[in-house]
């Protein structure tokens, strides 16, 4: 009898494994609260858009700095690769790139990108594979991305050394665009 | 009959074992590969594709986008350095060195990733606006009243996080010494 018991508890234990393991793989597919979930009743696809800055009754996003102001491109590869524009502020900016499950698979700064302002093309794998050699070596001071998913989020961010010069950051950010267009 | 009986005991078993387990790493933040100075917690892996699957599962749930590698890198601290939870309604000294990094900023939120609303509006400090002693260092005072000083208020909730984020900074997946990465101490002071 006991042994019996213990089997089936241990068959319990074995098959609540199985579970566990499938509910956390099945998770980042079955959100419905995730960053994107959130974002897209904010943001029209393919366009920059200023994120309200966090406060202590709203905050878009959870665990966000309010040092930063916020700007985000909710993309969308299916139609042709985007052209990302981002001129930096005075202090530091950053574009971090995410799939459509928030995973971020690119960033870069200011300094890293090394001009006055941050220019990218996004493309999925197969858009890139497209994309003539030779214009891949003429473009070759135009970094070019591959999106892992055809959907996903740029977050841009500039930051506000002191609460002063937030209209400053709030400022560079919205001079910045993306936008689908053909690479040149 | 035994066989129904204990069919049905293993599988509500089961489910009652997995669910629980993915709801305690979810809640509880688990993921692996965390770096841990003093009281301050960092999880390098979970801004880039190497993210491992607890890690995703928990920010689908939260809704949180974490810091890219390539942009800087987040300390999370729940307790101070004796492991302590913190408490709204006590001071907290937060003071000594920060590791090597452009910029960094520390910010005050409640469990959930809310900003915590108080009188001064004041829910951050960058690395810029600190105000420091005469040979470069600095305390922060976290605290629910007015301080003199950095005083970032805790607005006397009961459980606060603080996080410390560095931007474009070597620290990051290679960084293994508490050498490398100094972070300021946490001690706790009075309570209310």
């Amino acid at each position: 009898m006991m042994v019996r018991l213990l089997l089936w508890v241990l068959g319990a234990i074995l098959l609540g494994g199985i579970v566990h393991l499938s509910t956390v793989l099945a998770m980042p597919k079955a959100a419905n609260q995730d960053a994107y979930s959130r974002l897209t009743p904010l943001t029209p696809v393919n366009t920059m858009v200023a994120l309200a800055a966090p406060t202590a009754q709203a905050s878009v996003l959870p665990f966000t700095d309010p040092a930063f102001a916020t700007a985000v491109c909710r993309y969308d590869l299916s139609d042709g690769a985007l052209k990302l524009n981002a001129p930096v502020s005075q202090a530091y900016t950053s574009v971090t790139f995410y799939t459509r499950n928030s995973v971020a698979y690119y960033a870069i700064n200011d300094r890293a990108a090394g001009r006055r302002a941050i220019e990218l093309d996004l493309m999925t794998p197969e858009q890139h594979a497209q994309v003539p050699e030779e214009e891949d070596v003429t473009a070759a001071d135009r970094l070019i991305i591959e999106s892992p998913t055809a959907t996903g989020l740029i977050l841009l961010r500039a930051l506000a050394p002191e609460p002063g010069l937030m209209p400053m950051a709030r400022g560079a950010l919205a001079a910045a665009k993306c936008q689908i267009g053909p690479v040149q | 009959m035994r066989l129904l009986f204990g069919s049905c005991f293993t599988l509500i078993l089961a489910a009652a074992i997995g669910l629980g387990a993915t709801w305690l790493t979810i809640t509880r933040g688990i993921a692996f590969g965390a770096l841990s100075i003093g009281a301050w917690t960092a999880w390098p892996k979970s801004g880039s594709t190497d993210i491992d699957p607890y890690a995703r599962a928990t920010i689908a749930r939260s809704g949180e986008l974490p810091i890219g590698m390539g942009d800087g890198i987040a300390f999370y601290a729940r307790t101070d350095d004796l492991g302590k939870p913190f408490d709204g309604r006590c001071t907290y000294a937060i003071s000594g060195l920060t590791p090597a990094a452009r910029y960094w900023t520390v910010a005050l939120y409640d469990r959930d990733g809310r900003l915590v609303a108080n009188t001064l509006d004041r829910h951050v400090f960058t690395s810029e606006e600190i105000v420091r002693d005469i040979d470069g260092s600095f305390t922060i005072n976290v605290a629910p009243r007015a301080r003199p000083g950095n005083w970032l208020p805790t607005g006397g909730i009961e459980r606060f996080v603080l996080v410390w984020r560095l931007y474009d900074t070597p620290i990051g997946v290679a960084t293994r010494t508490t050498k490398e990465g100094p972070m300021p101490s946490v001690t706790r002071k009075n309570c209310s």
